[in-house]
Formats: structure tokens, sequence, C-alpha cells
């Protein structure tokens, strides 16, 4: 039996319209009731007072590496750090050495998942073998085995023949095909966004409409087959009009959009900061308005980090070297409550629901997401006036590649609870019993 | 300010106030006054050089190191020279047989260099911003001598030092630059120079090499030479590289020169009085006709000779506050 009262906290469930100072009792592992009394037998009690208590946040984009890079992450250090950002469900993107295209690579992401993991880890399958565009993979063997989806995220596919038959073929499975938006050949070479800062610092810049292509191309195909197509990153305003249009005309489209593009421009490259260097780029502050705009009107489902760790060794390169991306699990919440929420662009509620149930219905997690009777006991506690700095050290994820350095930051995360147990309590990890 | 005066020690005894950077990494950060103010050094130095005894002690004891990890000839020459005039120690890191070509990173190499007590170190790159990297990074003072597409900092001071030279000023002139501007570091630290000290700057090239993005950094966009270059005081043309061509910014070197290429004809739209300048290597019978080239409207070769002046202008303002400051590392 695992049994837990969280009492005198604010829980904040946004899928049941709960925001009210309560307790919540939880048993053998899942969410017994919210408020009123309730009788738990051997429960351990948490005093939550002061906190948030809301579902945990879900991560639909998640790099951790493992199998190939352990240099960067593992399962191990990447759950952890998903723990200290308050992530109890992250989703393993498949692009790791070699690529889970099949049933033996998922059994092992399950496999270590099983024993390193302390938050839940879902992972995907690739849409086509080896990530190379040319074969699709063994779409009903890999949901059978756990994937809950299937991307090829990090080579994206071009062919939009392979791309149809992919969306064709998933749609029997109810799983959706997320995509990582980008026509190889207008990104080819480019290092940033294109345009005036680019320009200025003579980089080589990755066109806008090398992401809205790929994305009018993906709804059309989605239109087509039926698939359900998921738009990874959504960056720039040019893609967002070929979202409206497809949700408006009932094509099962979703989106997502990572922290760090809803918060910072392509100026956070201006000194050649290869921690800002990010695939899709970040855009211009006419992009990111766009994004929040899309965010707010329901154009984009959810938030996903896109956490995507890189050794120091990669990043202190010249900037056309060093690899794209930054890590985010560890940020998201405090970046998007402290320059959104305390400056009055969103409600905390509505946040809160965008990195929970918003992310779990799109890959089928629900009821996971949420605080509803019966549902995984997945929850953080968060300290919404504590502020710290990101430094390095801040980091349990294996690398500390954040765009976020050096920010100071309100929304601390000081304890995660997954499947009823205590996984994480401020700063420290607690392993639970196997 | 043009000393023919041959007495020793003709630069001043100490860097002036009005230049106290440890770095030079691009123009777009300098002020114009901070522009000139390396101008001016430049033009004393040239009165060294340009005499019987071509050297001066100033730099003696210090230690300058060219890290190339481009091909140069006359910009690392440039460099060296210079140094060499203010009695400075030169060394020059070669890329090809260096510990680089065995997988050292850019970062390794340049901690090398430092622990060798190098004060300034020189270095040109294919990436933009590896200078930049280098100056947060290291205690040295960092010279930008190219990054990438970025800026090339010298050379936009020694074709601004030869502008002002000829024309007497730099503010009211109109400055055409033909060819790849968007691929051309040279470009974008002359539009800095000149756009700060007054110039009107056009640019001039197809419209795959020359977007209009550039409008924002203050120049006027033409498409059309003759358009381009008419009432010009200074045409200032880049070299036009092939490697573009095979990447479809434009269809051929023959449709180029027939579009683009300066010949004595099309000269006759620039102001009578038009100085024609190259950084170079020049692609004779390309973006220049050799009767043009070799004309009495060139100062190609004064390019040159100013360049190691304008190098040995930075030395010295640079070394006043070379390896002053802590680093960051």
């Amino acid at each position: 039996m695992r049994s837990l009262i969280i009492r005198n906290g604010r829980v904040l469930d946004p899928s049941n319209g709960i925001d009210e100072i309560t307790t919540v009792y939880i048993e053998d592992g899942v969410i017994k009731q919210v408020g009123g009394q309730c009788a738990v037998a051997g429960a351990e009690d948490i005093d939550a007072t002061g906190l948030l208590v809301c579902p945990g946040f879900i991560d639909i984009h998640t790099h951790l590496r493992e199998p190939g890079r352990e240099d960067k992450e593992t399962i191990h250090t990447g759950t952890r750090a998903a723990a200290a950002g308050g992530f109890t469900s992250v989703c393993a993107i498949p692009n790791t050495e070699p690529v889970i295209d099949s049933q033996t690579g998922l059994k092992f992401v399950l496999a270590r998942a099983e024993s390193d993991a302390i938050v839940n880890v879902f992972p995907y399958g690739a849409v086509t073998k080896g990530q190379a565009g040319e074969e699709i993979v063994e779409f009903g063997d890999l949901v059978y085995y756990g994937a809950r989806g299937f991307t090829d995220d990090g080579h994206p596919v071009m062919n939009a023949e392979i791309m149809r038959r992919a969306l064709e073929y998933s749609a029997m499975f109810n799983v959706p095909v997320l995509d990582h938006c980008e026509d190889a050949n207008l990104a080819s070479g480019g290092v940033m966004h294109e345009g005036d800062v680019s320009n200025r610092l003579g980089l080589k810049g990755i066109p806008a409409l090398a992401e809205s292509i790929q994305v009018s191309r993906d709804a059309d195909l989605a239109a087509l087959t039926g698939g359900h197509i998921h738009i990874m990153h959504v960056s720039k305003k040019e893609s967002l009009e070929a979202i409206r249009r497809a949700k408006a005309s009932g094509v099962r489209l979703t989106a997502e959009v990572t922290p760090h593009h809803l918060t910072l421009t392509d100026e956070a490259l201006a000194d050649y900061s290869t921690y800002a260097k990010v695939n899709p780029p970040l855009g211009t502050a006419e992009d990111r308005a766009a994004l929040l705009a899309a965010l707010l009107d329901g154009t984009i489902d959810c938030i996903a980090t896109d956490h995507a760790p890189h050794t120091d060794i990669e990043k202190d390169q010249p900037i056309t070297d060093a690899p794209f991306g930054s890590i985010g699990l560890e940020t998201a919440f405090p970046v998007l409550y402290t320059k959104l929420v305390l400056t009055g662009r969103m409600s905390l509620e509505f946040l809160v629901h965008k990195m929970t149930a918003a992310p779990a219905a799109i890959v089928h997690l629900d009821p996971r997401g949420s605080l509803s009777h019966g549902a995984p006991a997945d929850m953080t506690l968060i300290d919404l006036n504590k502020e710290f700095e990101v430094t390095p050290d801040f980091f349990l994820s294996k690398s500390r590649n954040s765009c976020f350095l050096g920010e100071r930051l309100r929304g601390s995360v000081e304890t995660t609870i997954c499947g009823g147990r205590v996984v994480y309590h401020q700063r420290k990890v607690l392993r639970p019993q196997a | 300010m043009k000393s023919k005066d041959e007495s020793p020690a003709a630069p001043p005894s100490s860097p002036p106030v009005q230049f106290n950077r440890r770095h030079l990494l691009g123009l777009e950060e300098l002020s114009a006054e901070e522009i000139t103010c390396i101008l001016d050094n430049a033009e004393s130095m040239k009165s060294i050089f340009t005499r019987t005894v071509k050297k001066v002690p100033t730099l003696r004891g210090r230690m300058v190191c060219n890290l190339f990890f481009e091909n140069s000839t006359r910009t690392r020459t440039s460099f060296e020279l210079a140094a060499k005039r203010l009695s400075a120690d030169v060394v020059n890191f070669n890329i090809a047989t260096s510990s680089v070509a065995k997988g050292e990173s850019l970062l390794d190499t340049a901690r090398t260099i430092q622990a060798m007590h190098v004060d300034i170190v020189v270095i040109r790159h294919s990436c933009p911003g590896t200078p930049h990297l280098l100056s947060r990074r290291l205690n040295m003072s960092v010279i930008n001598a190219g990054d990438g597409a970025h800026e090339h900092p010298t050379q936009g001071l020694l074709d601004t030092f030869t502008m002002r030279e000829k024309k007497g000023r730099i503010k009211g002139l109109k400055v055409a630059i033909v060819g790849d501007i968007l691929h051309s570091r040279v470009a974008r630290s002359n539009i800095w120079a000149l756009t700060k000290l007054g110039a009107r700057v056009a640019l001039v090239g197809p419209s795959t090499l020359v977007p209009r993005q550039f409008e924002k950094l203050g120049c006027e966009i033409h498409h059309n030479l003759k358009e381009g270059i008419a009432g010009a005081d200074v045409i200032n043309l880049l070299r036009i590289q092939l490697e573009r061509q095979r990447k479809n910014l434009f269809p051929s070197i023959r449709e180029y020169r027939l579009l683009y290429g300066l010949n004595r004809d099309r000269l006759r739209y620039a102001k009578p009085d038009v100085l024609v300048m190259h950084p170079g290597p020049v692609n004779r019978g390309v973006e220049i006709s050799q009767d043009v080239a070799d004309g009495p409207h060139s100062v190609i070769n004064e390019q040159v000779t100013n360049g190691i002046a304008v190098r040995m202008a930075v030395l010295y303002l640079l070394s006043g506050n070379a390896g002053t400051a802590p680093a960051t590392e």
C-alpha cells in the first residue's frame, strides 16, 4: 500500500476545475479523493502549507539519449532532471544510437526505465527504420509493446509519400505521428533564424518557411489520410495559419510549443552563444508574440520542453560546429511562471493545464495529468514564491546546456510524487523501492 | 598629421584615452571616435615604415601569435610585418601541421598558445563569432582577422583609411561595394565603418547575394551596376567565389561578368576621380577588367601598404590593454 495524505496545499487541478486549499488523499498509488474527509489506512502525511499542489507535469518531447549517448544523458539522470522540474511523465524521443525502430530497442528503453527511472518513461518509436526516411517501422508491434507515438525528430521525414503512408498506417492504431517540421534543403547549413540578426552576425540563416512548408504539407497529408499529425515545437508565425486552417476543417492535428520559443528571440544569439542555438531556431519578437497568442487561443495545444542535452565539449565549439539544443526539463515551469504568469500574460491554471492534461491527451496518457479519482498519483508541489538563480550546478541533468543559464526565476519545485511515492524532495532524489 | 619627420618614436608614448579596448572583434561595436582614433594612429605608423629605418621599439618584448584556420597570405603577412615593425615577436601557428589536424579542440589550441604567454592573438576562422569565443574564455587580446561572413575589421579600417587618405574625408562620400555582399566579412566591416563616419553606402550585386536585409544597416541596394555606381566616389569590388555558383546563387561566372564586371566603359558612370579598390586576391577578367585593375583609378596596391599601417595602429592601441583584465574562465 502506498498511501499518502497531502494537507493544506493550494490544490490546482484544471481538468476538474479545482483551485482551493484542501487535502489530497492517495491510496495504493492512485488518487482516492480531493477535499473533504477520507479514511486512508497507514497513510504518511505531507504538510503542503504555502505550496501549489498540482498534477505532475507531462513532457511529450524529451531526449533521454540512452542508448548511445550516455555521455549527454541517461534514463537515470534524465528522469531525475524531470522530477526536479516537476515532471512525472516523459515521452522519450527515439533518435538514439541505435534508433528505437524495433521491438528490441523499445524493450531496452522500457527495461532501463523499469530499473533506473524515477518518473514514468513512455517511449516513442521512429517513423522509419534507422530514421533513414525510407521504410516505415512495424507500427503495430511497437504499439503493442508500448510505443505512444512515432517520430523521426532529428532526421525529419522529407519524402511526402513516406509521410503519407506513415499517417495512413498509424491511423489504424490511434497513435500520433510527431513531426519536426523542417525542409532539409531550405534549412541546409543554417545555424539560426534567417533575419536581421543572422545577417548582422554573418551566420547562415534557416528561413521561417523551412518549417511552415512542412507544417502545411503535414496538415494536408493528415487531412488526406485521417491520421493524427502532431507538430513538434512550432516556432514561426508563418506555421500558425496552416495549423489554424487544418484545425478549422477538422483535421486531426495537434501542436506543441517550447518554453524557449515562448520567451526568447534570435537576439539571444547576438554574442554567438551556442547555448541559444536550438532547432527550430529562436525566431523574432513577432514570432514569440504570435506563438503566445496561438497557445492562448488554442491553436497550439500544449507545452513541451524538447529537452536536448549536449556535453560542454560539444557546446564549447565555434557556433557552426556546436550541436543544436537546450536542456529544458528543470527550467520549464519556473521560466513560464516567471515570464508569462507573473507578468499577467496567462493564468497559473492555464499554464498548469498546458503542462498536464493537454499534453496527456495528445499521446493518450489520460487520466494522467489530472487528480481525478482513480488517476495515478503523479503530483508536483511547488513553492511559487521561492526565487533561485539558474547556475551550472543547479541541474540534475547530466548536461548543463541551458539557454536560461544566469536567469533569476520564481516557482521552485519542492516535491515530486510519482505513483504515490515521493521521488524528489528539496534538491534530493528519493529512490523508491522497486 | 602626415609627418615627413624622420625622427624616431613617431607614435605617442602612451595610448590615448579614447581607445581602451582589449580586443578588436568587429567594427560594429566601435564608435566613430574610436575608428577615427585608429585611422589617425595609422597615419603616424605609415610615416614609420615608409622611411629608411622601418622599425620602432614600441612593442619590444611583446608576443603576437597569428592563428589562422583559413588560408591567407596577405593578411597574415601584413599582421606579421606590422608586429615586426613595432619590434614585437611573432609566431605563426601553422594549422595544417599542428595538433588541430589531430583533432584538438579550438579552445585547447588557444589555451596552449596562452600558456606560451602570448600577449595578442590574431585569429582567422571560417566560423563567425570564433574570436568572440576566444576573447571570453582566454586572457589574451584578440584581433579578428576575419570570422566567416561576419567581419574583417582591419580590412574595413584599411579600406576606410585609404579612402580618407585619398579623398581627405569620409563624410559625404558615395561608396559603392560590388559583389557577394551576403557572404562577405569585408563588406560588413566596410559598411559599419563607412556608415558610422557618414558615407553613403550603395551595395551592388545580384539579388541572391545582396538581400534586402542590408537596408536595415543603412545601405542602398542595387541590382544594376550602372545605377549602383552612378556618381560614386569609390568603388570597392569584392572577389566573387566560384563556390557560390555551385549553390545556385548565380548561374555562371560569364553571366556575373556580363552583369557586374567593372570595365573602362562602365567606370564612366562613376565620378571622374573615382577610386577603384579591391581587397584581393583579384579575379582579373571577372569582377574587374585588366585595364581597370592596373589603371589610374586603381589603389589596390596602396591598400596593401596601408594595411600594414592600420594593423600597426591596432596592435599598438590594443597592447596598452593586452592581458590586463582577468579572463572569465
